[in-house]
């Protein structure tokens, strides 16, 4: 019955398009013709994708579009990129991709979006609405598949609601806590002719984002601010995404509190600060994690108590009172106790509080912290063989912590956050929630594209490399001069380290046979570099950074290191292994 | 403790399935769950009976927020409110036995809604309490079948769930 009455609505639907076509010839666009056209009035400059069958429209309309397409050789890499992208400029990240296995292929990167917050529009192609619902070829319910990892999703089904869909799908993503947004296009949809009005009304009466925050809420986050001698501040990827570095700063400066960062955090603060104190939680620094185990007050800005971070959530920050800022309700009180919740988004807030705020009275806790830092270095002994730590050390000091940094997920990863000093925010750009290995090549694509003039790497491991490989080719294709940094240790390193430190050392399948890496750059038409000694570091990373193609290092690192200090899953923050 | 929300939602596709993929994904109990459409064609409410501490039921409320398609969710718990169910009953009925069946409909104002051969087919609505007993009572002829349609519930007195819901247009530059 269903399908007879959707039917005959097209059916008429058609009747009336050819009719107005004949008073209003050039005011009727196709669906896809509609789709990109809105996608410009709404800025977006580029789109990631790939086609195939359902998404043949949109191709079309795309040879002659002035948008930017990026033809990536995976849809997961095309997400990636997207998200990249976001990360990277603050604008939503677009990606495309056809109906059944591309949508599908999209849903990590979707996910990955999700969990870290990431502005991002997927656009889906979808089996016209005649065949739905009728396991029709690559036909896959991609609405109901994303329906926990989207903020958002539409089934269009009329071309007349596409131009109002594109528009609210970008708004949702990009405000409040922003997230990916999917638009599902059945190919009838988008081949169907309507009229292109641009939509200028928002027609969301469930979707309000809290901006402003309770100003009796700020006042007693400040009163508690104002009382309190040993204050620290985590700080998250709100802080960055929200662009309120420069007010967390001040804020900072201003009560001589020590700020620590979560993974998504870092930029947020600068790296180099005296305040600052690096990462937080399971791989955090022991200082980080000694501040929070000791202070007083807690101000998570933009953050989200993580089981990374927190360890067990019993013991951690046990003497503070806390304040948590964030944009997203549901977000206070999800994890811990929270004993001052400022619903808001986080510049604004900050924002508020620098009004009202006086300088602190921390000086002797800063000192003690100060002690700390000194005392408990991160560190790692020196061989003489190629260590992971140095080579991050050397990036970054070649790139005077200026460049664009990605990464994949495990060992290296973790190397990075604890070795690359970030000082500027949406440099760091690496999966946090989700922990995609294959995420920071297309990453890294994306944000290259995004940031055409400036430096990007991406860091690697051995493992997770090969899990996007191909697009080393989307780089080589585009003339995108990504560096990426492979820590080649021969294993799946971060499993190796749990399973040294907690299965008896059973190296249970986490050791790699893997390609080499040089003929594997250089069959992609890329550049690549080995690095077996120390002496030969340096000079292997300035000769990619003064490369203008695609280069991969292949770092032959010592094999069985390990990241430390560590927090072993559920323990407490001040009990670390070393 | 058993909470009795009520959600009003855009009458979208899915959104059915946006709400109860919510409660089965973060590992929230329903109890029961009624949707109908409302006064306004494109507005639907549901009542969603769930259960759970403060904090849970914080979380419930904040998540269910967060559903763009979700515009305003009212725990009526809070307040006085008025709660109906409807259930119906088959029940095996020999021709000695009618007349007793007959006066616990009556007791219960209950109905009759279809007479067969070994069976009667009662309907009665009310709160909880009252269909609970009514369905133990009938117990010891033999319940052939049994269905009900979860709770639906509403404010007393002049208040109601609706308020400042009025759908418009948002301007947003
Ligand atoms: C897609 C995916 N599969 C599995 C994992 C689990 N995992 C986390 S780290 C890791 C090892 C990564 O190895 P490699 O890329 O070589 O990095 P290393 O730890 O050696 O630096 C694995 C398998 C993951 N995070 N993502
Ligand atoms: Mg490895």
């Amino acid at each position: 019955m269903q399908s007879n009455v959707t039917k005959k609505v097209l059916r008429s639907r058609k009747g009336n398009v050819r009719k107005r076509k004949k008073e209003t010839s050039e005011a009727q666009l196709s669906g896809a013709e509609i789709l990109l056209r809105s996608l410009v009035d709404e800025g977006v400059e580029t789109i990631f994708g790939y086609p195939g069958g359902q998404a043949l429209p949109i191709y079309d309309a795309l040879y002659d579009s002035k948008i930017n397409h990026i033809l990536c050789r995976h849809e997961q890499g095309a997400a990636h990129a997207a998200d990249g992208y976001a990360r990277a400029t603050g604008r939503p990240g677009v990606c495309l991709a056809t109906s059944g296995p591309g949508a599908t292929n999209l849903v990590t990167g979707i996910a990955n979006a999700f969990m870290d917050s990431v502005p991002m529009v997927a656009i889906t192609g979808q089996v016209p609405q005649s065949l739905l619902g009728r396991d029709s070829f690559q036909e896959a319910d991609i609405t109901g598949i994303t329906l926990p990892i989207t903020k958002h999703s539409y089934l269009v089904r009329d071309t007349s609601e596409l131009a109002q869909t594109v528009k609210e799908a970008i708004y949702i993503a990009t405000t409040g806590r922003p997230g990916p947004v999917l638009i599902d296009l059945p190919k009838d949809v988008s081949s169907s002719l309507a009229e292109y009005r641009r939509a200028d009304k928002m027609n969301l009466p469930g979707y309000r984002p809290v901006l402003d925050a309770d100003p009796v809420q700020v006042q007693e986050a400040a009163r508690a601010i104002i009382q309190s001698r040993r204050p620290v501040i985590y700080a998250g990827g709100g802080v960055v995404i929200s662009g309120a570095h420069e007010e967390l700063l001040r804020i900072a400066e201003l009560l001589m509190a020590p700020v620590c960062n979560t993974l998504l955090g870092l930029g947020g603060f600068p790296g180099d600060h005296p305040l600052s104190l690096g990462m937080v939680g399971m791989h955090g620094t022991k200082y980080a994690n000694f501040a929070i185990s000791e202070c007083d007050l807690l101000i998570a800005v933009g953050a989200r108590f993580d089981d990374r971070v927190t360890g067990n959530v019993e013991t951690f920050a046990p003497e503070a009172r806390i304040i948590h800022i964030d944009i997203d309700p549901a977000e206070i009180g999800k994890n811990v106790r929270v004993d001052i919740p400022v619903v808001g988004d986080v510049k604004r807030v900050l924002g508020q509080l620098l009004e009202i705020l006086k300088p602190g009275l921390a000086e002797a806790w800063r000192d003690k912290i100060l002690a700390w830092k000194k005392e408990y270095p991160l560190t790692y002994c020196e061989k003489d063989c190629l260590k992971p730590q140095a080579i991050i050390r050397e990036i970054c000091r070649q790139t005077e912590g200026k460049a664009r940094i990605t990464t994949e997920v495990g060992q290296h990863q973790m190397w990075t956050a604890h070795y690359y000093t970030f000082t500027k925010p949406r440099s760091f750009i690496t999966s946090g929630g989700l922990g995609t290995m294959g995420y920071g090549l297309p990453a890294a694509i994306g944000v290259q594209v995004g940031c055409p003039d400036e430096l990007v790497f991406d860091i690697a491991g051995d493992g997770s490399i090969q899990m996007n490989i191909q697009e080393l080719c989307t780089a080589v294709n585009y003339e995108l001069p990504v560096n990426v940094a492979i820590l080649n240790n021969g294993y799946l390193g971060m499993v190796r380290q749990w399973q040294e430190f907690f299965y008896n050392r059973r190296y249970s399948h986490s050791e790699l046979l893997n390609p080499d890496f040089i003929k594997l750059a250089e069959a992609y038409g890329a550049e690549g570099i080995r690095v077996k000694r120390p002496a030969e570091l340096a000079p292997a990373i300035e000769q990619a950074i003064n490369s203008s193609k695609p280069v991969m290092l292949d770092f032959i690192v010592d094999r069985e290191e390990n990241v430390l200090p560590m927090v072993p899953p559920g323990g407490a923050l001040n009990k670390m292994l070393e | 403790m058993k909470h009795t929300l009520s959600v009003m939602v855009e009458n979208n596709p899915g959104v059915l399935a946006r709400v109860a993929g919510l409660f089965s994904r973060r590992g929230f109990n329903i109890d029961s769950l009624a949707v109908g459409r409302t006064e306004n064609p494109r507005v639907s409410r549901m009542t969603i009976v769930v259960e759970g501490d403060d904090t849970t039921l914080e979380q419930v409320n904040k998540q269910l927020h967060k559903l763009v398609d979700v515009i305003k969710i009212s725990d009526l718990t809070k307040d006085a409110y008025v709660d109906r169910e409807l259930v119906m009953i088959k029940v095996f009925a020999e021709p000695s036995e009618r007349a007793e069946i007959m006066q616990l409909v009556d007791i219960f104002r209950a109905r009759i809604v279809d007479v067969g051969p070994k069976t009667l087919t009662i309907e009665v609505t009310g709160n909880e309490g009252k269909i609970d007993a009514f369905e133990l009572s009938l117990r010891s002829f033999g319940i052939k079948e049994l269905v009900r349609t979860g709770k639906i519930a509403m404010l007393r007195g002049y208040k109601t769930s609706t308020k400042n819901n009025n759908y418009k247009e948002e301007e947003v530059s």
